[in-house]
C-alpha cells in the first residue's frame, strides 16, 4: 500500500498543483479518527442485512445492558490511558465495590439504598485514588506494575472480606440503576450516555481536560510549563476507580449480589473498548465518543456472532484481530502525520 | 545603566566536573546578548540556572537588581523569564494554539478552576494577534502540532517564549536544525524583540546569526567566562579565537577544548 501511495503522490502533484497531496493526507487522517464510528456502523449494517433480529427492539434493549458495564469501565480506562497509564484493578474494584455494597446493607447503616450506592462509589474512589498516589508518590512511575498489585490486592481484599461467599440482596435502587427500562431504554445504557457526555465535556472544554492530554503528550515538558502533572495523574486514577465503582453497582443491580469473584477480567475488555475506541496506547490521543463506540463494536459483535450462531470461540478470535488492526491504524495515523509534515518541510 | 539581569559568581559542578566558575553576566534591558562557547563551555548550565530548571551551587542571580532565586521554570516564567529549551517542549498532539497557551490557558467562569471551560475563541484571537504582531504565517492553528513542518513547530515554540516573557526571553539554539528559510523567519522575529522592551539572550552555533542579531556576544570555555566582544565581522576571527582558546583565530580551529565537557 505504501507503494502505491508513493507511485500516486507525484502524479497528482503535476494534476493538480502542489497543495493536493497534503489534502488527501489529511483527509486520510480525518476519515482514521472516524475509523471506531465506522467500523461499528458497517458492523451494524451488516449484521442487520444478515439476520432479522439484530434490530429487534428486544436485542437491541439486550445490547445496550450488555455493553453498559464495559463502556462505562472504558470511559474511566481512557482517561488512564490518555495520560500513557493503565488501570488493571478496575475489575476487582467491582468486585469490592459488589461486597462492601451488600454487607453495608446488611449492617442497617445503609439500609435507604443510596447509603448502599455512596459505599460503592467511595469503594471505587478510594481504590482509585490509592492507585493515583502510589504511582506519583511512590515514584514508582509504571501504571502497569502498580495496578496489577492493586487488582491483586483488591481482589484478595473481597474474597477476604465476603470470606469467598456469594451476598444476596441489593436495595432497589442499585438493582433499578443496573436492570430497568426507562420504556425500551435500559437504566445503565442511560447512565452510559451521561457519563460519556459528562466526560467528553470534561476532556474537550475544561482546562483540566486539556492538561490531561498535554501530559500525555509530554510528560517531562508538561511540568516544565508549570503544568501540576503529579495532581493530574491522581486525578485520572481517582476518576477511572470511580467508574469501576459505578460499574460495580451496574453489575450488583444486574445480578443482585455482592460477589467477590465479580469482573474478574472485565478490565481487559475495558482495555480492548479503549483500543477499538482509536486511543493510543503512547497516550494524549483518544476520544470518548470513539471509545463508547469501541465498546459498542466489542458488545454488537458478540452480540452478532451468537445470533448467527458462530461458535463463541470465533468472538474472542475476532476481537483479537480487531485490537490488532486498530493499533496498526494507529501506527497509519503516525505514518500519515510524517509524510504530512515531511511535505510541508519541502513545500 | 544598571543590568536588567546581573549574574555574580555563578559555579556550578557536577561531580567532579566544573561546568561553570565564578561566571559573571549582563544583561541591559531590551538588549540581545549573545551566549557562546564550545561543547561542555557551560553554557547550558547557565541558562538552565537562570530558567530555574537547576540551581547554581554558588552564586547569585538579580533580576532588576533583586535576588532572583528561580527554584521552577514556572517561578522564572512568573518573574517574566521565559526559555525555549533545545527540545521546544511542544505537544505534538496538540494544536498550535493549545501548544501556544499551555498552562496558562484562558478560562471562565473562575470559580470552577481547573473545571473552567476553555474559551476557545478569544484564545485562537489572540494567538493570531501574536502571528499578525510578529509576521509569522501559519496555515491553519486548529491543526496539530505534529503535522506541522520544523520551522513552524519551532516558531510557535519561540512565539511562546518571546510572547509570554515581559523581562528576558532565553533562546538555547533557536535556528538548530532549521533549513535556510526557516531560519531567517526565526531571526526575524529575534530581531524584532527589542522593539517590545524586551532582552534576549541567545545560545547559537551559528556566528552568522549572532552577527546578525546580537548586540553583545560573551564566550565562555570550560566554565570560565574568558571574554565578550560586539560580534561584526571584524571581530569574527577574535570571537572564534576566544570560543576555541587560541591567540588568534581561525588555525586554531582545529584544536578545541580536551575534556571538561558535561
Amino acid at each position: 500500500m505504501q507503494r502505491l501511495n508513493h507511485s500516486r503522490a507525484p502524479q497528482e502533484a503535476a494534476t493538480a498543483g502542489p497543495d493536493d497531496p497534503a489534502r488527501t493526507l489529511a483527509l486520510g487522517l480525518r476519515v482514521l479518527q472516524l475509523g471506531p464510528i465506522l467500523i461499528l456502523l458497517v458492523l451494524c449494517v451488516a449484521l442487520a442485512a444478515l439476520t432479522p433480529v439484530f434490530l429487534t427492539e428486544r436485542n437491541v434493549t439486550n445490547l445496550g445492558f450488555q455493553v453498559s458495564i464495559v463502556a462505562v469501565l472504558a470511559l474511566g480506562q481512557l482517561l488512564v490511558i490518555l495520560t500513557r497509564g493503565i488501570d488493571l484493578s478496575v475489575g476487582s474494584i467491582v468486585a469490592l465495590s459488589g461486597v462492601l455494597g451488600a454487607m453495608a446493607l446488611d449492617g442497617s447503616f445503609a439500609s435507604s439504598g443510596f447509603g448502599v450506592v455512596l459505599v460503592m462509589l467511595a469503594v471505587g474512589l478510594a481504590v482509585g485514588l490509592m492507585n493515583g498516589v502510589i504511582l506519583v508518590k511512590g515514584r514508582i512511575l509504571n501504571a502497569f506494575i502498580v495496578t496489577l498489585g492493586t487488582l491483586s490486592i483488591v481482589r484478595g481484599v473481597a474474597l477476604l472480606v465476603a470470606d469467598a461467599q456469594v451476598n444476596v440482596g441489593m436495595p432497589s435502587v442499585v438493582a433499578a440503576t443496573g436492570a430497568d427500562k426507562l420504556g425500551p431504554i435500559p437504566v445503565p445504557a442511560a447512565l452510559v450516555v451521561v457519563l460519556a457526555t459528562v466526560a467528553w465535556v470534561m476532556t474537550t472544554k475544561t482546562q483540566w481536560g486539556r492538561w490531561i492530554y498535554a501530559v500525555g503528550g509530554d510528560p517531562e515538558g508538561a511540568r516544565r510549563l508549570g503544568i501540576p502533572v503529579d495532581r493530574v495523574l491522581i486525578s485520572v486514577y481517582a476518576l477511572c476507580g470511580l467508574s469501576a465503582g459505578i460499574a460495580g453497582i451496574l453489575v450488583a443491580g444486574r445480578t443482585g449480589v455482592g460477589d467477590p469473584n465479580a469482573g474478574t477480567l472485565v478490565e481487559l475488555d475495558a482495555i480492548t473498548a479503549v483500543i477499538i475506541g482509536g486511543a493510543s496506547f503512547f497516550g494524549g490521543r483518544g476520544g470518548v465518543w470513539n471509545v463508547v463506540a469501541g465498546a459498542l463494536i466489542i458488545a454488537v459483535m458478540r452480540n452478532g456472532l451468537n445470533l448467527l450462531d458462530v461458535e463463541p470461540f470465533w468472538q474472542m478470535v475476532a476481537i483479537g484481530v480487531l485490537v490488532i488492526v486498530s493499533l496498526e491504524l494507529d501506527v497509519l495515523r503516525g505514518h500519515l502525520e510524517e509524510r504530512l509534515r515531511a511535505g510541508r518541510a519541502a513545500a | 545603566m544598571s543590568a536588567l539581569l546581573e549574574v555574580r559568581g555563578a559555579t556550578k559542578s557536577y561531580g567532579a566536573v566544573r561546568a561553570l566558575v565564578d561566571v559573571d553576566l549582563d544583561l541591559h534591558k531590551g538588549e540581545t546578548l549573545a551566549l557562546l562557547g564550545d561543547n561542555g563551555a557551560g553554557k547550558s548550565t547557565l541558562i538552565k540556572a537562570l530558567a530555574g530548571a537547576q540551581p547554581l551551587d554558588q552564586g547569585e542571580i538579580l533580576l532588576d537588581g533583586e535576588p532572583a532565586a528561580f527554584r521552577s521554570p514556572v517561578d522564572a516564567r512568573r518573574a517574566g523569564v521565559e526559555t525555549l529549551f533545545q527540545d521546544l517542549a511542544l505537544f505534538d498532539n496538540l494544536s498550535a494554539t493549545a501548544n501556544f497557551f499551555i498552562g496558562r490557558e484562558l478560562t471562565g467562569p473562575r470559580w470552577l478552576r481547573r473545571l473552567a471551560f476553555l474559551q476557545e475563541r478569544q484564545m485562537a484571537q489572540e494567538w493570531q494577534e501574536h502571528l499578525d504582531r510578529l509576521g509569522v504565517r501559519i496555515r491553519d492553528s486548529t491543526q496539530s502540532i505534529g503535522v506541522m513542518s520544523g520551522g513552524q513547530r519551532q516558531a510557535v515554540a519561540v512565539i511562546r517564549a518571546v510572547a509570554f516573557a515581559t523581562r528576558v526571553v532565553i533562546l538555547d539554539e533557536p535556528t538548530a536544525a532549521l533549513g535556510l528559510r526557516e531560519s531567517r523567519h526565526i531571526l526575524d522575529l529575534i530581531k524584532r524583540l527589542p522593539e517590545h522592551g524586551v532582552s534576549t539572550i541567545l545560545i547559537s552555533h551559528n556566528l552568522e546569526h549572532v552577527m546578525e542579531v546580537a548586540d553583545r556576544a560573551v564566550v565562555l570555555r570550560q566554565g570560565r567566562r574568558v571574554g565578550e566582544a560586539v560580534p561584526s565581522r571584524e571581530n569574527h576571527e577574535r570571537l572564534v579565537a576566544l570560543i576555541v582558546g587560541g591567540e588568534s583565530g581561525a588555525s586554531q580551529r582545529q584544536g578545541p577544548d580536551d575534556g571538561g565537557s558535561k
